[in-house]
């Protein structure tokens, strides 16, 4: 690292002294010219982070540690190097050292907020949990929210104001926001833009109308990449105005998607899948109850009594408390029997989550959807022909109509304003809004159409019509619409400011650039699905001086000293006994009544709707499961993450079905050459089962030039190809065998389960014959009841067990990164996860059955099974594995070798090896997100799921200590506590009364290769499926 | 005092262990004239493959040397194929390491006299392989440096090894083989070093032999301690033949992978073992014979025995192949059935087509004399059995894992550089001590010669002279 | 012909042998000791610390409570180094202006911690709970010894594994009534065989001996 220039602060100070007022400021810019402050701030903001792909660093930090771990091999025991204790100096209250806080907090994503609570230690936020109290998640969240936290400490993030590329500060960039407006003033606004992302926050939303009342001629623009612009356009069609739809799948029986992935993305997403989870938990138990608890130690009080506890019973945090059961599961005794099922149908084109929870998947290309929406929709009508070409519509229409005010039709994002127009036709058709739809104002403060909003302001921006823009966010130079070339004309624009994390490649076109303040470290408010507001709050000041939207605007209005907390504070001040109601918003993370209340609109008949043509091979444009519109790009989390569909990871590809595939001569890893409307891109194919013929979806979000170390350079840049006319694709997609070919890295090469019953599934109707399938190998043949010489351990006290239910997991993947983050999991790269190294401790197998065209699709979280008899610990040779006295498979880092031979004997392969040091030591920001709690592992030792042991023994030290039995569900695991569905179980099985050990005693329950006796304590409620018989024989 | 044999030498063809003309004179000279020669008149030969040897060794320096800096990561190994060419190499170079105290000690209590000319020779090599084989266990480890922790020792910790682990008894299993198998040596050099020093010229090899000779006189009395030691030393040793491999299979038959899991293994390695070890013992004899021009007492007769050990363990080897494919059928069990199928025919199918190739067919032609008795062809064989066993490894450690019990987590292996510059690594390290000890050691031990001499004398020598007695000779 | 060796060799080979062995006895021995010694573990080494801070002082003569400074010993598993605040509610009235104590003083003026040196400090693979020690009659001086008579703050004992784990395997021969956890002066009873016993059974101390319980 180069020298760093001494700063001689006092000639500095010397010349502020002799600087007063405007001055004051003027001098401040020009000492952000003197070079010796340059040099100083490049030094103190210089990046110094390596990373896992940067070798040069890696190989600078593997010589420090060969070196010293061979000192570690020489000296057998190496003396520990001393170690400081820095005590506060003044300690706040609140505060117990060595114990987690937790605050409430909301993140939003295309300006949909999710209601959050947050971990720190010592001021430091670790882990992101979901807000039971919030309408939006029920406790749950889904991987964006879990992985923000990396987000925040990533050393790529903006640390300093910049103007041209050049360090500056704070004050200057308001002096230039203050003389931008001035200019804009005296043409009172005009010439005056912002460009936003969706805005539902009302602070910010007041701001800049106060800032538009001022300043008449300025405008504000609205751009999403991946928003809901067609829900708007098709809520107006249908109602005359964009309404905010909000659905209860809770009280659907049936359920017809439109190419709408509900389940796992969109408003809502995650309360929708927990109510249709809901709705699929079928229970019957079978005679033969858990097994009886061992009778607890005398002078030790029984039963629950779990404390809505202070913070410091380890994890039931004050907002938390106990877990919800779901409604089947009550607490008496065992639950009572559930045999209804709801039944989806879903119509897509390539495979989503919510298709492979379907119990009828249709595949049909996108724009033949329009066209089936149109068929179902004439079918419910009186008398109406059966379509000829769409052969199920006529049974779905029965049975919707079978249902009148219990089903519901869901049109996807993706498809055009009509087949939304025609979903709402259709639920008002059959009698369900206001039972299972529901309608309210758009959240949005500004629903504008946000495709023509952008498409003006470049216009305007071509025509010079723009001296001054200042851009909120949202990265447009790189996701805006090809066609509209946002970078040429941005460059006319002659003052770009542009707030955002990064550096990213509008920040490369903007001549101010300011960074932006994280959500975990700025105020703001921001609404919910169904409207609600939750408070922004932070848990930690900005880490690189980070600013905030409101304070960019307030700015702008000439308040340059107010800050954010100011702000959203005065925004709600006309509360009644305000710091009251402050106080129980932050600390419930919701504004009591704030939901929209539902209106009434009619939808009108929908225009008759002529299908679009259908000819040739058609392009979907999609966001990317794991890094969405490509703002994720740089989180090594989700850049990992293996995405539900394919199990690919730093990567995306063009999807096509096995026929085109066939028919294109290419297969998975070719380079196939994609021409759509005069643009070209080559990107490698992957074959998608189940993907609609003659169609390709590319993901958006890749191919970044300044995401920064981790996202730069991955994967293929789809937004070259999408337009403002097609922004979801369509027809007229030439696509040919490129040459060469690539190499993706996955983490699951088999797509089939090879004929063995991994994932059991039967029909409702086969169940309701024999709930106990599950027991069952083909001719019906009960599998044999394993003997072993040894007598059973008996577990005193407690025995910990898990359940997944298959019929309630949609294989979100939400459970990975909740585990990464919890357990301080390394991220590998793409290299090392290509030769199959990639470290996650709970894996979601994906499976596909039947024929290719159509296969169902099958998702099996698969952490560490805790086999009772387990395989690994025979094995390892000092003793690394061992069995606890509660039945946890126990694996201890700092005793291991690495031998390996656990992982080999291990039947589950469900553990994973530091083959080098992955865990990043040296990278000082990237200390901050790791939980003190859990070891990072070095290199050579193996690791694998504990049950996050860590929260086991914080909540049983607690219960110790209050002299109690730890009560059922106070203990929720990572990947568990995230799960939106709750389809992960965890707790004591000696203890009847536990939901961990209801479920277990469900006819359902099975374990993984039962056959090989290991006994595993993870064990799986089987699949269930409600085809409907007219379609399934048909 | 030299012999015209010690120019060139005539093979005395597969019925004569000896070839004729012999004295206990000319074969000290002829044996011990191989190490004592001045420098200069080493073979041009021995030079150039002392050199490539030496050449081929650094790979394993280099690999090493790469491995503990950056980790196991280096290799091709992965999840879920956490073991490659380390153990892959560990079975055999152990297994190689066979031949010697199974001719040594076996052989002995048999009293096969054909044992003589090529015991130090193969116990050496013994020592040697099991050098190699010694590395990796410590080397595949992810923290080598706590490698001392499968070692029962009481530590600050209270903990010990976990004595279920195979990997625990391959530690206790293969030290006592390399400690017994030293032993066994050096006392077998004993009055062959007595007899160096007494023979050689220059000082410092007088001393150097004498230090290791300890004080041997060739008394009576040292003669009967000396046979009570060996005799006691071959029956210790005796056992740890069967043991040795037997243990190291269990690394592999105690897991529940299919295609390791299986009770066949421990006679159907210690077979594969011996095979491949008398494999090598003729791979290197062939050579040696020739430089040193030793084939008047490394005869065909020796060779034309190896190669019928290596046609029988071979057959026994081919059976252990046949009951793995009965068992997985007949077993009933879908996993093992699966292995089998994708062992024969996955995508590792090439190596073991290579494996039945070198192991069962190829050796086949052993049956015929003209193939046992042919230099060149004999070599062939040999050799190729040597790559069939290190096949036969390879099979079985790399396609039963990648492809176990759950589809979702198979994977494939592929080695690295770093994989192979430690196998030929390991080859080049142990030719380099190979090489080295034929020269400066007696390859062939003297007074046993002798000693068949002396049992042979009536029609060995011509001269009708009772044969001097076979102690210390001069 | 002539001998090689004097005939002394005999005697000096014997020798030799059995100095081989007897040192290699010795390498281990020193080894062994090494680990065990002061040297490795720091036992009863005192290490420079900002200010000479004496417990003895603090607790003998002022007869100040462990938890007066330790607040979060019976909460959490870190006791707590009290602040500068706790130091100067005392010593901005008595020793006001003694010199050792600057840079207390300085501390709380500029806000800078005082940095001090971890007497006990375990690996941090080891999660060590106080409170729950604490909460089950294991005493402060049981592990940390009589620090009230320390003027100068040193380790008493090792903190090495096995140390642990005697404790672990049999807690009734070191368990101690509640009330008696932050007594310095404590001396079990001649029947602390039976009283440990009564103890674990009342406080449902359960012998931890599972590795996750300290490791994770």
């Amino acid at each position: 690292m180069k020298e760093k220039p001494a700063l001689d602060l006092t000639k500095i100070r010397a010349r502020l002294d002799s600087a007063r007022g405007p001055l004051y400021w003027k001098s401040l810019e020009e000492l952000a010219e003197t070079e010796e402050f340059q040099a100083f701030a490049e030094d103190e903001f210089a990046d110094r982070t390596p990373d896992w792909n940067n070798p040069a660093n890696r190989r600078y930090f593997l010589k420090l540690m060969g070196a010293s771990l061979a000192l570690a091999g020489v000296t057998a025991c190496t003396k520990q190097p001393p170690e400081a204790i820095v005590p506060y100096v003044r300690q706040p209250e609140e505060f117990v050292p060595g114990m987690p806080l937790y605050y409430a907090t909301a993140m939003q994503m295309g300006g949909v907020a999710t209601g959050l609570l947050a971990t720190s230690y010592l001021g430091r936020p670790t882990k992101i949990e979901g807000n039971p109290d919030h309408p939006g998640s029920r406790g749950a969240c889904d991987y964006f929210h879990l992985a923000s936290v990396l987000t925040m400490y990533d050393p790529d993030r903006a640390q300093a104001v910049s103007n041209n590329g050049r360090i500056s500060s704070w004050v200057a960039a308001q002096v230039a926001l203050a003389s931008a407006r001035e200019a804009a003033a005296i043409k009172n606004g005009d010439g005056l833009r912002i460009l936003t992302e969706t805005v539902t926050s009302p602070t910010l939303a007041a701001q800049i109308k106060a800032l538009l009342k001022d300043l008449p001629g300025a405008k504000w623009h609205q751009y999403e990449p991946c928003g809901r612009h067609n829900a708007h356009l098709g809520s107006t069609l249908a109602f005359g105005r964009p309404v905010n739809t909000i659905y209860h799948f809770d009280q659907a029986d049936v359920i017809v998607s439109l190419d709408a992935d509900f389940l796992s993305c969109g408003p809502g997403n995650l309360i929708y899948a927990r109510q249709f989870a809901d709705k699929r938990r079928v229970m019957t138990n079978v005679t033969h109850s858990p097994q009886p608890k061992e009778n607890w130690q005398e002078g030790y009080q029984e039963g629950p009594s779990a404390p809505r506890a202070s913070q410091s019973a380890g994890y039931a945090s004050e907002a938390r408390g106990p877990v919800v059961l779901p409604p089947q599961v009550q607490a008496e005794g065992k639950s009572p029997d559930q045999t209804t099922l709801n039944r989806m149908y879903v119509v897509e084109p390539s495979p989503t989550p919510t298709g492979g929870m379907a119990d009828h998947r249709i595949v049909l290309r996108a724009a033949e959807i329009e066209e089936f929406a149109l068929a179902l929709n004439t079918a419910l009508g009186p008398g109406a022909p059966a379509s000829d070409k769409f052969k199920q519509v006529a049974a779905i229409a029965r049975d919707l109509q079978a249902h009148r005010g219990a089903s519901v039709v869901v049109a996807g994002a993706n498809q055009p304003p009509n087949v939304h127009a025609l979903a709402h036709a259709m639920n008002q058709l059959l009698g369900n809004v206001g039972k299972t739809v529901t309608y309210t104002d758009p959240i949005e403060a500004n629903p504008v159409d946000q495709r023509q909003s952008l498409a003006e302001l470049t216009a305007d921006m071509n025509a010079g019509k723009v001296d001054s823009i200042i851009i909120l966010g949202g990265n447009p130079v790189y996701a805006a619409p090809a066609d509209l070339n946002f970078a040429a004309a941005l460059k006319k624009v002659n003052f770009r400011a542009y707030l955002s994390l990064f550096l990213d490649e509008t920040a490369v076109l903007a001549n101010w650039h300011l960074p932006e303040a994280h959500y975990l470290e700025s105020w703001s408010d921001v609404r919910g699905y169904d409207g609600t507001v939750s408070i922004v709050q932070p848990l930690i000041a900005p880490l690189y001086g980070g600013k905030t939207a409101h304070e960019v605007i307030a700015t702008l209005a000439g308040q340059p000293d107010r800050t954010c907390h100011d702000l959203v504070q005065e925004n709600w001040q006309n509360q009644s006994n305000f710091d009251l109601f402050w106080q129980q918003s932050l600390h419930d993370g919701v504004l009591k009544n704030t939901a929209l209340p539902a209106i009434n609109v009619t939808a009108k008949a929908p225009a008759s709707g002529q299908s679009a043509t259908v000819q040739g091979l058609e392009i979907i444009f999609r966001p990317d499961p794991a890094i969405w519109d490509g703002s994720w790009a740089n989180n090594g989390w989700l850049q990992e993450l293996a995405k539900p569909q394919n199990k690919m990871t730093w990567d995306n590809a063009a999807w096509i079905s096995p026929t085109t595939a066939q028919k294109l001569n290419v297969s998975t890893e070719d380079m196939l050459e994609l021409k759509y409307q005069g643009r070209t891109l080559t990107v490698p194919v992957w074959v998608m089962p189940g993907h609609a013929n003659d169609s390709v979806t590319v993901h958006l979000g890749y191919g970044r030039t300044h995401a920064g170390h981790t996202g730069d350079g991955v994967g293929f840049n789809a937004y070259l190809l999408r337009t403002s006319t097609a922004p979801d694709g369509g027809f007229g997609l030439e696509a040919q065998k490129a040459g060469g070919h690539y190499h993706f890295a996955s983490t699951q090469h088999t797509q089939t389960m090879e004929g063995r019953d991994l994932v059991r599934v039967a029909t409702l109707d086969e169940y309701k014959k024999n709930p106990q399938f599950v027991d069952e190998r083909e001719e019906g043949k009960p599998i044999p009841q394993y003997m072993t010489l040894y007598p059973d351990y008996r577990y005193q006290g407690y025995k910990w067990g898990m359940t997944i239910d298959l019929n309630a997991c949609v294989g979100c993947s939400a459970c990975i990164v909740a585990c990464q983050a919890e357990n301080n999991i390394p991220v590998v790269g793409k290299i090392e996860v290509a030769r199959g190294r990639h470290m996650n401790w709970i894996r979601v197998d994906r499976y596909f059955k039947g024929n290719w065209d159509n296969p169902e699709l099958y998702y099996q979280p698969v952490p560490c099974m805790h086999c009772e008899n387990a395989p690994c610990e025979l094995v390892c040779p000092v003793a690394a594995t061992v069995h606890s006295g509660d039945g946890l498979n126990q694996m201890i880092y700092n005793r291991c070798v690495g031998t390996r031979y656990c992982s080999n004997n291990c039947p589950y392969k469900v553990r994973r090896f530091n083959f080098m040091l992955y865990s990043d030591w040296y990278t000082e920001s990237l200390k901050g997100v790791r939980n003190p709690n859990v070891t990072v592992r070095s290199r050579g030792v193996m690791e694998k799921c504990t049950y996050c042991i860590q929260r086991i023994s914080a909540v049983k030290i607690q219960s110790e200590k209050e002299n109690r039995r730890i009560a059922d569900g106070e203990i929720t695991p990572a990947c568990a506590q995230a799960c939106p569905t709750q389809a992960i179980a965890f707790g004591d099985i000696n203890d009847p009364k536990s939901r961990v050990a209801q479920l277990k005693a469900q006819a359902r329950n099975y374990s993984l290769l039962e056959e090989l006796n290991t006994r595993p304590r993870t064990t799986y409620l089987g699949r269930l499926r409600n085809p409907n018989p007219e379609i399934e024989k048909g | 005092m030299k012999t015209e044999l010690d120019e060139q030498a005539i093979d005395p063809g597969p019925d004569k262990i000896i070839a004729p003309g012999f004295t206990n004179a000319t074969v000290t000279d002829k044996i011990a004239g191989v190490v004592l020669k001045p420098i200069q008149t080493t073979p041009k030969q021995w030079w150039i493959s002392l050199f490539l040897a030496f050449c081929l060794m650094q790979g394993l320096m280099a690999g090493a040397f790469w491995l503990l800096y950056k980790g196991v990561g280096v290799w091709g190994i992965m999840i879920p194929v956490g073991w490659g060419f380390a153990i892959v190499n560990f079975v055999w170079w152990i297994g190689i390491g066979h031949a010697g105290t199974l001719i040594s000690a076996i052989l002995l209590l048999l009293k096969q006299d054909w044992r003589t000319s090529i015991n130090r020779f193969a116990e050496a090599m013994t020592l040697f392989a099991v050098a190699q084989a010694g590395m990796f266990p410590i080397l595949h480890m992810g923290r080598p440096w706590l490698g001392y922790w499968l070692v029962p020792y009481p530590s600050s910790m209270w903990l010990w090894p976990q004595p279920r682990s195979p990997l625990v008894w391959d530690v206790f299993a293969v030290t006592t083989y390399l400690t017994v198998s030293l032993i066994f040596w050096y006392i077998g050099l004993v009055p062959d070093l007595a007899t160096m020093r007494d023979r050689a010229k220059q000082t410092w090899q007088k001393v150097t032999f004498g230090m290791f000779a300890l004080g041997w006189r060739g008394s009576a009395r040292h003669w009967a301690r000396y046979q009570m030691a060996y005799l006691l030393l071959g029956g210790l040793a005796t056992p740890l033949v069967v043991s040795v491999h037997t243990v190291v299979s269990f690394d592999f038959a105690i897991s529940m992978i299919p295609g390791w899991h299986t009770t066949i293994f421990p006679p159907y390695f210690v077979a594969g073992a011996i095979y491949s070890g008398f494999a090598m013992v003729v791979t290197l004899a062939i050579p040696t014979r020739k430089w040193f021009h030793l084939e008047d007492l490394i005869t065909m007769r020796h060779l034309d025995c190896c190669a019928k050990l290596m046609l029988g363990t071979g057959l026994i080897v081919a059976y252990g192949y046949m009951m793995e494919a009965f068992m997985s059928w007949y077993s009933g069990n879908p996993y093992e059935l699966f292995m089998y199928k994708n062992r024969t025919t996955g995508p590792y199918a090439f190596s073991f087509v290579m494996l039945i190739v070198c192991n069962i067919l190829i050796p086949q032609s052993l049956w015929s004399a003209k193939v046992r008795q042919s230099i060149p062809r004999l070599l062939f064989v040999s050799i190729v059995i040597n790559i069939g066993m290190w096949l036969e490894r390879f099979v079985i450690v790399i396609t039963s894992l990648h492809r176990d019990f759950l589809p979702s987590s198979w994977g494939m292996y592929y080695p690295t550089m770093w994989d192979w510059a430690v196998i030929t690594g390991t080859i080049g390290f142990f030719l380099v001590l190979m090489i080295l000890f034929v020269r400066v050691l007696p390859s062939i031990s003297i007074f046993e010669v002798r000693e068949v001499l002396h049992h042979l004398a009536p029609h060995m020598l011509d001269d009708g002279k009772p044969s001097p007695s076979p102690a210390h000779g001069d | 012909m002539a001998q090689i060796f004097h005939r002394s060799t005999n005697t000096i080979s014997k020798v030799s042998l059995v100095c081989a062995v007897l040192g290699a006895g010795g390498l281990i021995a020193f080894a062994y000791a090494m680990d065990r010694g002061a040297y490795v573990t720091d036992v009863k080494v005192v290490k420079p610390q900002p200010v000479p801070f004496s417990h003895k002082h603090h607790v003998t003569d002022d007869g100040i409570d462990c938890r007066y400074c330790h607040t979060s010993v019976e909460t959490s598993s870190f006791a707590g180094i009290p602040a500068t605040e706790v130091c100067m509610s005392c010593h901005s009235q008595i020793w006001a202006n003694a010199e050792i104590l600057e840079p207390v003083r300085a501390s709380f003026r500029s806000g800078e911690s005082l940095e001090w040196t971890r007497v006990h400090d375990l690996p941090d693979f080891v999660y060590f709970n106080h409170s729950i020690h604490i909460n089950k009659g294991i005493g402060c001086a049981t592990c940390h010894g009589r620090v009230d008579q320390m003027p100068l703050t040193y380790k008493e004992n090792t903190l090495y594994m096995n140390w642990c784990v005697n404790c672990h395997r049999n807690p009734e021969k070191y368990v101690r009534p509640r009330d008696q956890v932050f007594s310095m002066t404590y001396e079990p009873p001649a029947n602390q065989e039976e009283l440990g016993k009564k103890l674990v059974e009342e406080y449902h101390i359960q012998s931890l001996t599972d590795c996750y319980t300290c490791h994770r």
